[in-house]
């Protein structure tokens, strides 16, 4: 199977401030190292950390998987924290619930989720109130 | 210009030396909100903040800034510049406001 897709998956612990960004920073070397195209890997970055902080933010942690075939890198964030009660609210540039502990820390600002949009090529958020929400986001990488 | 003669025509502390120092930078980029960092910093600036948390070193890591320079005399605390040496992030540190320093780089790129 010389197309055999590359497949990835990691832990994301709740309020680990310290390390959060880190499956974002491996899954951007593993597609250095693939050479794929640099303005992808760009998007993808920027898509999935905003992705994964709010998943150490807003809920308590949870699942990234990523599968990258040649055609485009495929990353599912799954969690089971509180939920987003209405989506299209969530998705409008400057809305945030966080709260001053993180605003403090430079979050807040409300462009997570449109930042996402911006730089995936497709999004899919689907979210139960208390159970959790799972973030889906497509990049495709250019032939 | 490299960012080790920023930091030298700037008068900045290299808070962590050792690092890529000898990185250029071709741009710079002023932002304290992190989500917006992500978005607008390019690759090989400078970014220019107040922010000194750990959180900083993510971002700036994610986008390939060339370093991170803290105005306002502001210190990073003891996580990010941990984070930051294994990150092999620069950290420098200026008593300029984001305003005086950018005004500097600008005539120096
Ligand atoms: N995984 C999640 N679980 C629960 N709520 C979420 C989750 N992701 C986002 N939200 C909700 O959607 C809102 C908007 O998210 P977005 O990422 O756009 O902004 P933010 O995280 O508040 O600020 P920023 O991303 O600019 O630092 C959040 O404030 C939060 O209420
Ligand atoms: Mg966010």
């Amino acid at each position: 199977m010389e197309n055999a897709n590359l497949k990835l998956h990691y832990n994301v612990d709740k309020k680990d401030f310290i390390n959060a960004g880190e499956a974002s920073s491996s899954v951007k070397k593993v597609l250095r190292k693939l050479g794929v195209n640099p303005e992808c890997i760009r998007n993808l970055a920027i898509a999935m950390y905003e992705a994964e902080i709010n998943m150490v933010i807003h809920a308590n942690g949870g699942t990234i998987d990523v599968d990258i075939s040649p055609e485009c890198i495929h990353v599912v964030l799954s969690d089971s924290g509180p939920g987003i009660p209405d989506i299209q609210r969530a998705m409008q540039e400057g809305y945030s619930t966080a709260g001053d502990n993180v605003r403090e820390l430079g979050f807040g600002a409300g462009m997570g989720l449109p930042n996402i949009k911006k730089y995936s090529d497709d999004l899919k958020i689907t979210s139960e109130i208390g159970v959790g929400t799972t973030v889906e986001i497509k990049v495709n990488i250019p032939s | 210009m490299l960012v080790k003669d920023i930091a030298e025509k700037l008068q900045a502390e290299i808070v962590n030396p050792g690092h890529h120092l000898n990185r250029e930078i071709k741009g710079c980029y002023i932002g304290d909100l992190l989500s917006w960092v992500m978005s607008n910093a390019q690759e090989d600036d400078i970014w220019i903040t107040i922010m000194s948390n750990v959180n900083v070193v993510a971002v700036a890591t994610l986008t390939d800034v060339a370093c991170v320079l803290l105005c306002e005399n502001v210190d990073p605390d003891d996580n990010c510049l941990k984070r930051a040496n294994e990150q092999g992030i620069s950290i420098l540190k200026t008593k300029l406001t984001a305003y005086e320093a950018a005004v500097k780089i600008g005539n120096l790129l």
